[in-house]
């Protein structure tokens, strides 16, 4: 009885949505469009969920950045906290460590939602990278996909940038190191350096002008500039479709998979409240960036041990990492932070922009191409990415070296020794063995990584020359 | 018997259900004052079981079936492109035309794209030169040494191994300022040709903002008498001048000339050897 109520119900409210198509399709004529984008295919691999995590990440981040735009008082001017917080009762702080610390304990809700947002960003980043990832050992940036991955990879530095001045506005212990790194970085630019650092923080450090630029930056201008992008980017996936890879069916001229509506409106939707799970999760239990514990604030002191967010360690380690050089040019100082600060993420983010056009110089393959690449079509390509992956881990690794060499009982400077000799060395070693076992792989297209044997790795050069000969 | 399908659906409604009671948890949560912990399990709960009910719906009660999309090749067809030509063309050309206004406009436009460029110099209105305002302290000859409490120092306010940040007095928590000053065996003292008469009893003072990327270098270790900055572990050595002994810092932290004046108050006799903190381009 009550499930036939329930149906009718349910019938009711689908008519009343096609009623509503009906009106909109009267005055919009909407109706190809839509049936156009309700019938577009979507390729049933997990692998095309991630970019989507990364987009939901960003809702999530909208959604609960707004509620904190609503009590974070962007100002370095002084004022009394007054909230429940009992460690800082009556203590005279900056108005935006003070309002940070009010929102975490006296706005209803507000810590969940703090922690929730830091939480959405980690992931948000880390979702992106990932997402990269499947695309670059897949081919997916090939042409005619070059423009795309061009896009992503602003999405990745701006979501970066982003990330690391939200990470800087609460003007706590940690974060006010972190700028005051970051602001040592923009010195050691060479001839510009000093106007770039004095241009953004108003003059010298810490200056009073900082907190309120990077947050009109983190609430509008990076989100803004984002959202375009993400805008084009899937304005252009829209247009080109999916990639895909192959299969019985499937080729270079069409798409196969699941539709718009109804699968894969579900599917995305319980992607959707699952990453919310998650988020919410973590901001409910797990405890991040406690500002209230690393205490305001003071330029006359540092805490140890201190880490960034996970998508800024690279950089800190590579500085860490660095032996102290520094040398002159026409007897003007280049400072020992300008290598790992600037030139290593400079050259970085320059190959990755350009990486769709260094891959045809590698494999000599310029044609346009919709089906993917198994990870190992192209020993080279795995290779570079192997080594990427490793050489950037370790740094990340070596940005925890005091916290590393307290885990191991050894003295930090052994550790960073250590490390200096292993970030150059061993993802070469990875990149090495990636190369051989991915050709491994190209040479014997059914089997698996783990079912591989030491005789297939070592004949496959063998193995390759055989086919390519007997294929020509 | 109970079918595949029938069980789906029963999951589907539980999960659904069971974001609706989560749901309610969480404005009972929420009216009660809003619970961090439980206001996050709710939260998570609710969308879980969203997450479950939607996947379970997905994948057991939609029809399997791969669909195939067409892909329209991408240059477009070449009568769709001579079409676009065609009406590019239509009356005639307008700017290859008119040569001389279109580069005048040209000129114009770079002109305002260059001069809009300009209002970032706006962005520092506090300051004339930065390269100057770098190399500058308000340390000065006969400034007194104060602590972070502006009280005026006597060399017997150090004891032997201890540390104390210092300003000049009335510069106070001014960050390029910032000095520490440590107690040695002055027997141990190797400073460098020049600077024998810097140091009062062993009193020694250096800029405490590391030459590294300008971390104060707050822990001073007794035993092997280094200065050690807790960003990046540099390490220098105090007793010759904090000479970096470790880590990724490349200069010596600047010392201050100390001296004892008349009133038997320790005071600046000069400024810093060199420009503090990080280094930067224009730094002599
Ligand atoms: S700032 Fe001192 S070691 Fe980097």
């Amino acid at each position: 009885m009550i499930a036939r109520w329930v149906r009718r119900k349910l019938e009711e409210k689908l008519r009343v949505s096609r009623w509503g198509l009906r009106k909109l399709d009267e005055r919009l004529r909407i109706a190809s469009v839509v049936r156009e984008a309700v019938a577009k295919v979507f390729p049933d691999h997990w692998s095309f969920m991630l970019g989507e995590i990364a987009l939901y990440a960003f809702v999530s981040l909208l959604l609960t950045g707004t509620f904190l735009a609503f009590f974070f008082d962007p100002s370095s001017g002084e004022r009394i906290y007054a909230g429940d917080y009992a460690g800082l009762h009556n203590s005279r702080v900056s108005a935006a460590y003070a309002s940070a610390v009010e929102l975490s304990f006296d706005v209803r809700g507000g810590l969940l939602v703090r922690q929730t947002h830091h939480w959405a960003a980690l992931i948000f980043v880390a979702a992106i990278v990932t997402h990269m990832l499947r695309n670059f050992f897949t081919g997916a940036f090939r042409r005619p996909r070059e423009l795309n991955w061009i896009i992503g990879v602003t999405l990745l530095v701006l979501a970066i940038a982003n990330g690391f001045a939200g990470y800087s506005l609460p003007d706590d212990l940690l974060s006010g190191t972190g700028l005051r790194i970051a602001n040592s970085i923009a010195l050691s630019m060479p001839i510009v350096g000093t106007w770039a650092a004095f241009l953004l923080f108003g003059g010298e450090f810490p200056g009073e002008s900082i907190i309120p630029r990077l947050y009109i930056l983190h609430v509008l201008l990076l989100p803004g500039l984002i959202a375009a992008l993400i805008g084009a980017h899937m304005g252009i996936l829209i247009r080109q479709k999916h990639t895909h890879f192959a299969g019985p069916g499937r080729n270079d001229h069409n798409v196969v998979g699941s539709k718009m509506w109804p699968t894969y409106a579900f599917r995305s939707f319980a992607l959707l409240s699952a990453l919310f799970a998650v988020t919410f999760a973590l901001g409910g239990l797990v405890q991040i960036n406690p500002v209230w514990l690393w205490g305001p604030f003071d330029p006359g002191t540092a805490s140890a041990p201190a880490q960034p967010d996970w998508f800024m360690g690279w950089l800190e380690g590579a500085l860490r990492l660095y032996p102290p050089i520094e040398f002159t040019v026409f007897g003007y100082l280049v400072p020992a932070p300008f290598v790992p600060g600037v030139l290593l993420p400079g050259l970085t983010f320059a190959i990755m922009y350009v990486w769709p056009w260094l891959d045809r110089l590698i494999t000599k393959d310029r044609a346009a191409h919709h089906l993917l690449d198994r990870p190992r079509h192209s020993p080279a390509r795995m290779a570079v990415g192997v080594w990427a992956l490793s050489f950037y881990g370790l740094l990340l690794l070596a940005g925890s070296d005091d916290v590393l060499a307290d885990l191991m009982g050894l003295p930090v400077l052994t550790v960073m020794k250590t490390m200096r000799i292993v970030v150059i060395v061993v993802p070469f070693l990875f990149a090495a063995a990636a190369y051989a076992l991915a050709r491994a792989l190209r040479a014997n297209p059914e089997q698996r990584l783990s079912g591989l044997r030491w005789k297939q790795i070592r004949k496959s050069d063998v193995v390759e020359e055989e086919t390519r000969h007997g294929g020509s | 018997m109970i079918t595949a399908r029938r069980r789906a659906e029963r999951g589907a409604a539980a999960a659904f259900g069971l974001t609706a009671v989560a749901g309610v948890f969480i404005g009972v949560v929420y009216v009660m004052g809003g619970n961090t912990a439980l206001l996050g399990i709710g939260l998570a709960v609710a969308f879980a079981s969203l997450a479950v009910g939607l996947a379970l719906w997905a994948q057991h009660l939609l029809p399997e079936r791969a669909y195939v999309e067409e892909r329209e090749p991408a240059p477009s067809p070449p009568r769709l492109r001579e079409a676009l030509a065609a009406e590019l063309n239509r009356d005639d050309r307008p700017l290859a035309q008119a040569p001389l206004p279109r580069r005048m406009l040209m000129l114009a436009l770079a002109v305002l794209a260059v001069v809009a460029v300009f209002p970032v110099r706006s962005l520092l209105f506090r300051v004339r030169d930065p390269a100057r305002a770098l190399a500058e302290t308000p340390w000065r000859a006969g400034a007194r040494v104060v602590d972070d409490t502006g009280r005026r120092l006597r060399p017997a306010d150090i004891p032997p191994g201890g540390m104390v940040t210092v300003y000049p007095d009335g510069h106070v928590g001014a960050a390029d300022a910032m000095a520490v000053l440590v107690r040695v065996d002055p027997a141990l003292l190797a400073l460098p040709a020049g600077r024998e008469g810097w140091n009062v009893d062993g009193l020694v003072c250096y800029s405490k903002l590391c030459t590294h990327a300008g971390c104060p270098v707050g822990l001073f270790v007794q035993t092997t008498s280094q200065l050690a900055c807790p960003c990046h572990q540099s390490a220098f050595d105090v007793l010759r001048g904090a000479v970096p002994v470790a880590g990724p810092a490349a200069r010596p932290l600047p010392q201050l000339p100390l001296g004892v004046g008349a009133d038997g108050l320790l005071v600046a006799r000069g400024g810093f050897t060199a420009p503090v903190g990080a280094g930067y381009w224009r730094r002599k």
